[in-house]
């Protein structure tokens, strides 16, 4: 497998906001694997962090694991199959110990895996945790919600700018654990060097506008922890109402997986 | 639950829950909120009501419908709002929150859920804290909610269980800006080539400097004005005194060096 710790460069901010006494978001980000999960958890008591922190902790170990095992030869199409399958085996664990254990009952959490691979990024989500683009100084969203509200947007009956006010923020249509079936959103992207991607839990973007986001990454950008600490700053300072968890990773260069016996040979001179 | 009150010239009319998933207003009997005007159309507006939202739409009326003095086709309403139909007034009253109930429970994030998929669960352990309450109105099926894109997805109307109907819905909540409410404050070059510039710090971050070399960022937050290094191995000086890795508050007057050019950061007004 290989070392991505030279081509991405991951830092991780996390706080339990203003209000919240305590974080029920988990993270987990590992440069030299290419993998980032972020998990915003829910259901009352403390089962909220129980939930995310399985899910986090499964995926990341597992996947990791699987990669290794793999030895760099599997096509996208094998690794977005590979996101989609432990993001199942991670609904199976919540929801069985959430049917086992009466304190855990209801409980979920939303997630976004980020899996760089030869030269592009496979995305896995559910729920309402977010993935952005901060690419040519333009930042876009790359998830797409499943939520009441994405729906309403979707259907046209509230724009964009509407949603903002919407007192329906919260109410996500999938998340992870709730019902023994789950499916997993998987896409894969081509990705350039420079590219900074952001993941982040609901207590970011609905704290923080869109613009504003890009004018911390476009101005903090050469200071990646310094950029997370200040999105995670500027959600507690519009409130703080939840939870905000941020992931930022930068690619520092392309990362072809080396699989070709002219490749091999290549990087045996080198 | 919402309501609307209904008013001419100031004097109340009558009040109207927004009970029911959808209410028509116009002139025509049929309407849930008849009114017996010729500037009314037929069918004027309708209101749909999904859970704790309240969207205006106009059906193409002669004269239009205004919300706060604005001509609109579609509004989420807010709490307060004022809809205008010919000379009749529909002010929107959201409900207020109950006290003791905190907005944080109700703002919590909750999955709904599709009643096929709940009714496949397996049952639930018998001592399992009961479940929120149902909602005492039938879900909601807005006609104008067209079925979301894929046939598989749970429609959003069809909601059932997991969404607290007795959960107050909160007081309308824009993210705010306390930040806008600093003073304006500027910084002037004091030194070098670009001496007696003056900048504007007109948004919540600022960046000075020279990038790859030195760099630091001005922040507005609530608290006032902070200055924060970005990169260079070199940290900024603040009168004359060189600052660490955290951020510092600026005081009116004070002398910033960076990249080797001195500036002075100073309120407005």
């Amino acid at each position: 497998m290989n070392d991505l710790s030279n081509v991405i460069e991951i830092t991780t901010a996390t706080h339990p906001g203003m209000v919240r006494s305590h974080n029920e978001d988990s993270i987990s980000a590992d440069a030299a694997t290419g993998l980032a999960v972020l998990a915003d958890g829910m259901g009352g008591y403390n089962a909220g962090e129980v939930a995310s922190g399985i899910a986090v902790a499964m995926i990341s170990a597992e996947l990791k694991k699987a990669l290794a095992a793999a030895n760099g030869e599997l096509d996208a199409a094998a690794v977005e199959r590979l996101v989609g399958e432990h993001a199942v085996r991670a609904n199976n664990a919540i929801f069985q110990a959430a049917q086992n254990q009466a304190q855990y009952a209801g409980m979920g959490t939303t997630l976004v895996v980020a899996l760089w691979h030869d030269n592009s990024l496979v995305v896995g989500h559910i729920g309402d945790s977010r993935l952005y683009r901060f690419r040519d100084n333009k930042l876009e969203q790359v998830t797409r919600d499943h939520s009441l509200l994405q729906e309403q947007i979707d259907s046209g009956l509230i724009t964009k700018a509407q949603a903002r006010h919407s007192q329906n923020k919260n109410l996500v249509t999938r998340a992870v654990g709730i019902d023994p079936e789950v499916e997993t959103e998987v896409h894969s992207y081509p990705v350039q060097a420079g590219d900074i991607y952001l993941l982040c839990s609901d207590g970011l973007n609905d704290m923080v506008t869109d613009e504003d986001m890009e004018l911390t990454l476009a101005s903090l950008q050469a200071n990646l922890p310094l950029a997370a600490a200040q999105l995670v700053q500027q959600a507690n300072d519009n409130g703080g109402r939840d939870n905000v968890s941020v992931i930022l990773a930068r690619v520092l260069k392309s990362f072809p997986a080396r699989s070709g016996l002219v490749d091999r040979l290549k990087s045996w001179f080198r | 639950m919402a309501k609307l009150i209904l008013s001419l010239e100031g004097s109340m009319i009558r009040e109207v829950a927004l009970d029911k998933e959808r209410i028509m207003i116009g002139r025509k009997p049929s309407n849930e909120i008849q009114i017996e005007n010729l500037a009314v159309s037929g069918e004027h507006a309708c209101i749909v009501t999904i859970l704790n939202d309240s969207f205006l739409e106009d059906m193409g009326s002669t004269n239009g419908t205004l919300v706060n003095g604005n001509p609109i086709k579609k509004h989420i309403l807010q709490n307060n709002d004022v809809i205008e139909i010919g000379k009749y007034k529909l002010k929107y009253v959201a409900e207020a929150p109950a006290a003791g109930h905190g907005n944080e429970d109700f703002e919590k994030t909750m999955i709904l859920r599709a009643p096929s998929k709940a009714a496949a669960a397996a049952p639930k352990p018998a001592n399992e804290p009961a479940p929120p309450p149902k909602p005492s109105t039938p879900p909601p099926t807005p006609r104008s909610v067209p079925p979301p894109a894929k046939p598989a997805e749970p429609a959003p109307a069809s909601a059932s269980a997991s969404v607290p109907a007795s959960a107050p819905a909160p007081a309308a909540v824009a993210p705010a800006k306390p930040a806008d409410a600093q003073p304006l404050a500027a910084v002037q070059i004091l030194s070098g080539p670009s001496a007696g510039k003056e900048l504007d710090l007109v948004k919540n971050l600022t960046t000075l400097g020279k990038p790859g070399l030195q760099v630091a960022v001005i922040t507005r937050r609530p608290q006032g004005y902070f200055i924060t290094h970005v990169e260079g191995a070199k940290f900024p000086i603040i009168n004359g005194k060189m600052i660490d890795a955290q951020a510092q508050p600026l005081q009116d007057h004070d002398v910033i060096e960076l990249a080797g050019v001195k500036m002075e950061f100073f309120v407005k007004q």
